[in-house]
């Protein structure tokens, strides 16, 4: 694009969001990648600063200049000093970006190094962040916003509710994804909330409550010149009350009329106008179904997950546009980049809708409340795309990977459906289901939930024919009607009690087939230049004409959960990228809104689909694929590897066969035995006294997988014959269908990983990372290290040794991971995957060899450059990767790391020696340590801790530790102040000091066999998370984080970019 | 219960769906609008008269119909509906009926379970096109396996609506006034929306509203409102004889769509007609002299040609996306037309100052 501008910054620093954390995902990956390559087309620099290493956005491809480091004040502030940018962006990076930004705005670090906000003006951003300049805003320019106060403190809290009445809203100003806010029916549970609220925000607002009224999105772009557009609107299925990250929406709205969607419209781009937004901004609205009266909740005067849903579901590039309009461009001046003949300047028409879920995750977190409201909970999301809303609505449902085929097909009872109808819990939408297929009514669904008609008939409609199918036998008519509505073959095929296959033919021998539309942002009016694709049964000719070059298939990663995040957005966006690089014709197919992936210009087509059997077979059909690549979109790509090569599709790489054989327990076992490879001896049991048994054998701790669950956490480690029983009897039930699997679990043993990539069955690179903690700590919630630091080399040698040998038996081609336990000089191999895993972007970009790329090409069969020998070893710096958790937002979890994984996402950071670099990553978590005042409380082997905590002394660190430790450390003459817990319930007392905040760091090793919640010390670890106190549980991680605490200043570490380490080692 | 219908185009091309009415033939120039919402004020938008109307956007009818008075019209004016899926469980406060017994009740067939995209791409590369909407013809109609197709047209005339004067059709019979301002427009009302006189309401006037072939040239009035309009512009000979005849006594003149074509044939310059027109609520356009742009809401086929303005008279907006003459203007004179709707239902509100321009120049 030739550039019109000519007052164009020389080089802009972008801010990212780091660590993925519920309230703010990969969303941010996609806006900030969209920016990167905005600029980039102008021929202006970038420099990058987020240490999330799993993102597309931090690849050597995207910024000039990649930052892995912290997103506080003080990193920026030293690459400012260093980089010297004349621009910066500050709405591409969620709102850790967007606070930060206002930070360095305040203190004056902008102005002293001349850095020019580009874009929404920092003015504009605080009043839509400071909710009562906020509202005196709206005001002037006549918008309604709810009757709100704002409050600092807990007594004006109570007095403002008094006179706006009960129930009243509480929400939280400066904060992502509506945490600490609530519908709040009393003094005594204000009191309460408004105390933890504003530990961590200076101010809260007490607000009418508007449950019941539906809510309403807008997302505006408007540009220098005051030309605004909204591009996108969207309705959320449940009505105010629960936040639009938990609700069920749809675009464009559905149940506004002309007058309702022309009248919001108008308010949101007035209101854009007068804040000064330039560039994107969305605007949240509460509409009265009574009367059509509105509210104006929330502006966000940036990119948000709601733009990024947007972006997706019009094929409008919102974050590409919002760069270059940041950079002085008007809307006229830029085409649409769909059709490329078209102006930007437009309001996208769709002709199909778009239905978005959230993905939950709660059943991970043990103790964690299922009820949904003005907090966000969920994990991730997917959007479904259909012609229909039963057909888009069935397809998320699937898209969710929750092991519900459709609406009414949730598999696990709900049986109080009804109670879960009228206070929404993750699985309303089932609970609707199941109230219509008993026979409820719409009427009734209603007055429950509130939610409108419109929905509830298309849910009821659903039942309804599910219904009839089970009572008729199936018609060509009713069969049509029944993929129109969006149910699968494998659920049509359970009712008719046939096989998923024998539907599949049947249909098609009906000739009753999807047809490919293109997303064209016109609704046909003017032809698309560009591959963005659904599929529907409403309808009946295709819009596009299969490629002309049998094309490559890669299966994306789906939603984000917990375990399955940005990284596999990572893989499959540098698996097509190599692809492109080898002039292969790229398809992907991916169902996740959130992810760089789904960008139209990734691949050659891109599918916004279901990642299923049935879906992926019509896909590869119609477009004749030649192969299918599995190995990189993480664990529901890897499971579809068999059943794709059983109906007879290519999967490029190692075969579906042998993949299956490292997933099936049973055979990956033979196979290491009969390799003569170690590993934690284990048994399926189907009865409590052969689990009992196998426990007895193996001795105690054992730990636990039930293959299903009733209620908490999947696995668990139990250390006695009690607890087994207890556990068994409360969180599974046994039976010859659901077997229990027990293994030794081996204490005090030290995990490492083995990422690589083979051909043939030979490895061609591989990168051994190793955990920090101890084994028990699922390996996704481990701090990792690369290169390994404390590994004998004889560990590294025989680690290798025996991945060759599994890696030859399996003939491996392609990615994949194998995780050992190492105690003494004992290696066993506890997991083998042979797709790529969490770390592959990790290892990627600490030794800088691309690992996809590399796996790519060998999937190709292109025989490499003369293969180098690549070094990752032997590395002149260290990279640390940590956890990033999201406890605060899910109220009464435990805080603490064990064998089921609970962090939503991963920072990395680099440095010259591994404490700087453990440091670092640990501050990109996003952790702060306001004083040096620490309290301690150690369960075992306190002794260890003495010398470490008698350095924080000798530095100046104020101590305080519980009754136990400090005895330890008054024994051994170091002074600390005893602090009772709180069960003692006398002072001094830890709760207080916590809520004072007269610590600010607490570290808290629990005993290594007590996991019951109810303990003081699970009492200290939720209210440090509630209080927004640092909180260290771990021993491992505590003995080196002590260590840095002790030696090393943050601003003592120089900043030194990603490039910089890679020149040092090359 | 629903019965197998069809679209015919003229080319040949069937497009088959289902009717809750056993259709008799109905025949129009069969076009696509690509709003999301708004299918009350478009159904009842006089502009479609002799109009079979494709609604790109697939679900038509989920907040029902309103009562008469949120409507553009007392009636529907389309000949004909084509979906993909109307609602039959609407939901709205304001809701009276839906849009299935809405349509039943006033006889305009419906034709759901249609592939709109496929119909849409094809009028888009063919072109709008004489069509029928009627039974069809093979009782195997099932949907299933069933695509478009060429077919051999049976020696069968279209009726072609455009030789009916639609205007006349349309048009208020007899004058009507409304207000008591001190200001008197004449608006002149060749099929004119509603709202265009609420909009004029908004401001201290009188209106009198008058037949399209109406003669007001010796009536004492501030300013004339040309409205929008069905069909070609060319056929109102009677309106463009009586609009250059006030042109010459320099009163502020307006014209809207239909009316901004009247007003560029007044002058002497010529009209065309567009492939398949432009018939949706985002169409953007730009103020030449500010290079200010405006989203749009838009339902013409016609266009003023440029090249044939006379001197004197500039274009004043121009569409963003195909470059076409969006309204013109004039250089000395108080008149001025644009091509969009700036009253808008259905359609974004972007251009409703339009009417405050006019207003001042009273």
């Amino acid at each position: 694009m030739t550039s019109f501008r000519k007052n164009l910054p020389k080089k802009v620093l972008i801010l990212g969001s780091g660590g993925l954390r519920i309230g703010q995902a990969g969303e941010f990956d996609y806006s900030g990648s969209q920016a990167i390559k905005a600029l980039k087309e102008e021929g202006v620099r970038t420099v990058l600063v987020n240490p999330n290493i799993a993102t597309v956005q931090t690849d050597k491809t995207m910024a000039d200049t990649l930052y892995l480091e912290p997103l506080n004040p003080g990193s920026v502030t030293r690459i400012i000093h260093k980089e010297r940018p004349d621009g910066i962006l500050l709405g591409f990076g969620g709102q850790t970006a967007l606070n930060l930004g206002l930070a360095l705005a305040e203190s004056g670090v902008l102005k002293k190094y001349h850095v020019s906000v580009l874009g929404t003006p920092i003015d504009a951003m605080k009043r839509t962040e400071d909710r009562e300049l906020f509202k005196q805003y709206l005001k002037k320019i006549d918008v309604a916003t709810p009757r709100s106060i704002a409050v600092t403190t807990i007594q004006e809290a109570l007095f403002a509710a008094q006179k706006i009445g009960y129930p009243i809203m509480m929400r939280s100003g400066y904060s992502l994804g509506g945490l600490g806010s609530g519908k709040i029916l009393d003094p005594q549970a204000l009191k309460h909330r408004a105390g933890e609220a504003l530990a961590g925000a200076p101010q809260i607002l007490i607000e009418e409550y508007l449950g019941g009224w539906k809510e309403i999105e807008y997302e505006i772009v408007r540009d220098c010149d005051d030309n605004a557009i909204t591009v996108c609107n969207m309705e959320n299925m449940d009505p105010m009350g629960i936040h639009t990250g938990e609700s069920i929406v749809v675009a464009p709205s559905q149940t506004l009329t002309n007058a309702e969607y022309h009248m919001l419209r108008e308010v949101a781009l007035r209101t854009a106008r007068a804040l000064g937004i330039v560039g994107e901004c969305n605007i949240q609205y509460a509409l009265n179904p009574k009367n059509g009266d509105y509210r104006v909740i929330e502006i966000n005067a940036r990119l948000s997950r709601s733009s990024a849903l947007a972006s997706k579901a019009t094929g409008y590039p919102l974050a590409f546009v919002a760069a270059k309009l940041a950079l002085g461009y008007r809307l006229y001046e830029l085409k649409n980049a769909i059709t490329k003949k078209t102006s930007a300047f437009f309001e996208p028409a769709l002709d199909y809708l778009v239905v978005k879920i959230p993905r939950w995750d709660l059943t991970k977190f043990k103790s964690a409340d299922r009820r949904i409201g003005s907090e966000m909970k969920s994990v991730g999301e997917v959007m479904g795309i259909g012609r229909s809303f039963p057909e888009a609505l069935q397809k998320a449902v699937r898209m969710l990977n929750i092991g519900a085929d459709g609406v009414t097909e949730y598999p696990h009872q709900i049986p109080n459906y009804e109670e879960e109808v009228r206070e929404a819990t993750d699985r309303r939408l089932f609970a609707l289901a199941e109230f219509f297929m008993r026979g409820g009514d719409v009427e009734h669904a209603h007055r429950l939930s509130h939610i409108d008609r419109w929905f509830l008939y298309h849910i009821k409609n659903i039942a309804v024919a599910k219904h009839a199918m089970k009572k008729h036998a199936l018609t060509p008519d009713m069969f049509r009607n029944a993929k129109c509505m969006g149910f699968s073959d494998k659920t049509i095929g359970r009712i008719k009690h046939l096989t998923e296959d024998t539907i599949r033919k049947r249909r098609i021998t009906l000739g009753i087939q999807p047809v490919v539309k293109h997303i064209d942002t016109l609704a046909g009016e003017f032809p698309a230049e560009t591959n963005y694709l659904y599929t529907t049964y409403h309808g009946e000719t295709n819009d596009s004409a299969p490629a002309k070059k049998r094309p490559i298939i890669v299966l994306g990663s789906g939603p984000y959960c917990i375990g399955s995040s940005v990284e596999f957005d990572w893989c499959a966006v540098n698996t097509a990228r190599t692809l492109r690089s080898l002039q292969e014709t790229t398809i992907i197919i991916n169902s996740n809104p959130e992810t760089v992936s789904t960008d139209y210009d990734e691949s050659d087509r891109l599918y916004f689909e279901e990642l299923t059997l049935e879906r992926i077979q019509d896909i590869a059909d119609a477009e004749q694929a030649k192969g299918i690549i599995v190995s990189v979109g993480g664990q529901i790509a890897n499971t579809l590897a068999l059943p794709l090569s059983k109906h007879g599709y290519t999967i490029l790489g190692t075969t579906g066969q042998n993949i299956d054989r490292a997933e099936n327990r049973k055979v990956f076992s033979t196979l290491l035995t009969t390799l003569n490879i170690d590993q934690p001896s284990w048994e399926e049991a189907t009865t409590l006294p052969r689990a009992k048994a196998f426990s007895t054998r193996v001795g105690y701790p054992v730990l636990v997988r039930p293959s299903y669950v009733l209620s908490g956490a999947a696995m668990n480690v139990v250390y006695s014959e009690e607890e087994l029983t207890a556990y068994i009897n409360t969180a599974t039930t046994l039976s010859p269908d659901h077997p229990v699997v027990i293994s030794k679990f081996i204490t005090k043993a030290k995990e490492l990983d083995i990422d690589g990539v083979a051909n043939n069955g030979s490895v061609v690179i591989q990168a051994i990372s190793e955990h920090v903690e101890h084994a028990g700590v699922h390996s996704g919630d481990a701090t990792i290290v690369l290169p390994p630091q404390r590994l004998y080399l004889e560990t590294i040698r025989r680690a290798k040794a025996i991945t060759a040998r599994i890696v030859r038996a399996l003939h491996v081609t392609g990615p994949f991971n194998i995780q050992f336990l190492a105690k003494d000089h004992d290696l066993k191999v506890i997991e083998c995957n042979l797709r790529a895993s969490r770390s592959f972007p990790f290892v990627s970009k600490v030794t800088g060899h691309n690992f996809i790329d590399i796996a790519t090409r060998l999937l190709l069969e292109k025989s490499m450059p003369d293969t180098p020998a690549y070094e990752t070893l032997e590395l002149s710096h260290v990279g640390v990767k940590m956890p990033q958790f999201s406890y605060q937002r899910l109220k009464g979890s435990d805080p603490i790391a064990g064998v089921e994984m609970a962090s939503t996402g991963e920072v990395a950071c680099i440095g010259k020696n591994y404490g700087e670099a453990f440091f670092l990553a640990w501050l990109a978590t996003e952790q702060h340590i306001a004083k040096k005042r620490i309290f301690v409380s150690i369960g075992d082997e306190k002794e260890k801790f003495v010398p470490l905590i008698r350095v924080l002394e000798e530095n100046g660190w104020d101590i305080s530790a519980t009754e136990g430790t400090h005895d330890v450390l008054s024994a051994h003459g170091i002074g600390s102040r005893c602090l009772f817990k709180a069960s003692d319930e006398i002072e001094p007392n830890i709760t207080t000091a916590i809520e004072n905040r007269t610590i600010d760091l607490i570290v808290n090793i629990p005993r290594h066999d007590t996991r019951r919640h109810e303990t003081d010390g699970y009492l200290i670890r939720r209210r440090a998370i509630d209080h927004h106190i640092p909180l260290i549980t771990n021993a491992q991680f505590a003995e080196v984080f002590l260590k840095c605490l002790a030696t090393l200043r943050e601003k003592n570490i120089s900043v030194v970019s990603w490039q910089e380490f890679m020149q040092f080692q090359s | 219960m629903m019965f197998p219908a069809e679209l015919t185009l003229k080319d040949g091309m069937t497009f088959h769906g289902s009717s809750p009415t056993t259709p008799k033939d109905v025949f129009g120039e069969v076009v696509f609008n690509t709003g999301m919402t708004g299918y009350v004020e478009s159904l009842t938008d006089p502009s479609y008269e002799g109009q079979i109307l494709v609604f790109t956007y697939p679900l038509i009818g989920n907040y029902g119909v309103p009562d008469s008075r949120h409507w553009e019209s007392k009636k529907i004016h389309a000949r004909g509906v084509i979906v993909s899926e109307a609602c039959q469980n609407w939901s709205h406060i304001e809701g009276r009926e839906s849009l299935f017994s809405w349509l039943k009740r006033e006889c305009i067939p419906l034709l759901t379970g249609v592939d709109t995209r496929a119909l849409t791409r094809h009028l888009r590369e063919s072109g709008v096109m004489l069509s029928a909407i009627r039974k069809s013809r093979k009782h195997h109609r099932q949907r299933t396996g069933s695509h478009p197709r060429r077919e051999k047209i049976e020696n069968r005339n279209f009726l072609d609506p455009n030789r009916e004067n639609l205007v006349a059709n349309v048009s208020i019979r007899k004058k009507k006034m409304y207000g008591k301002g001190k200001k008197i427009i004449i608006a002149v009302d060749c099929g004119m929306k509603e709202n265009m006189i609420r909009c004029l309401q908004e401001f201290p006037v009188t209106i009198h509203r008058v037949p399209h072939d109406y003669d007001y040239t010796s009536e004492r009035f501030d300013g004339v409102l040309l409205s929008n309009g069905p069909g070609d512009p060319a056929r109102c000979t009677d309106t463009i004889a009586i609009l250059r005849q006030v042109m010459k006594n320099q009163k502020p003149i307006f014209g809207i769509c239909l009316g901004s074509q009247l007003m560029a044939l007044a002058a002497g310059a010529k009209t065309y007609k567009l492939p398949y027109g432009h018939r949706g609520h985002n169409q953007p356009c730009q103020d030449e002299k500010t290079k200010r742009c405006y989203l749009t809401s838009q339902n013409h086929g016609y266009a003023v040609d440029e090249q044939s303005l006379p001197n004197g008279w500039y274009v004043n907006f121009r569409n963003l996306n195909d470059g076409s003459v969006e309204g013109i203007a004039h250089k000395s004179f108080p008149f001025f037309s644009v091509q969009f709707h700036p009253e808008a239902t259905p359609g974004p509100t972007d251009t409703n100052g339009l009417f405050q321009k006019f207003y001042d120049l009273l």
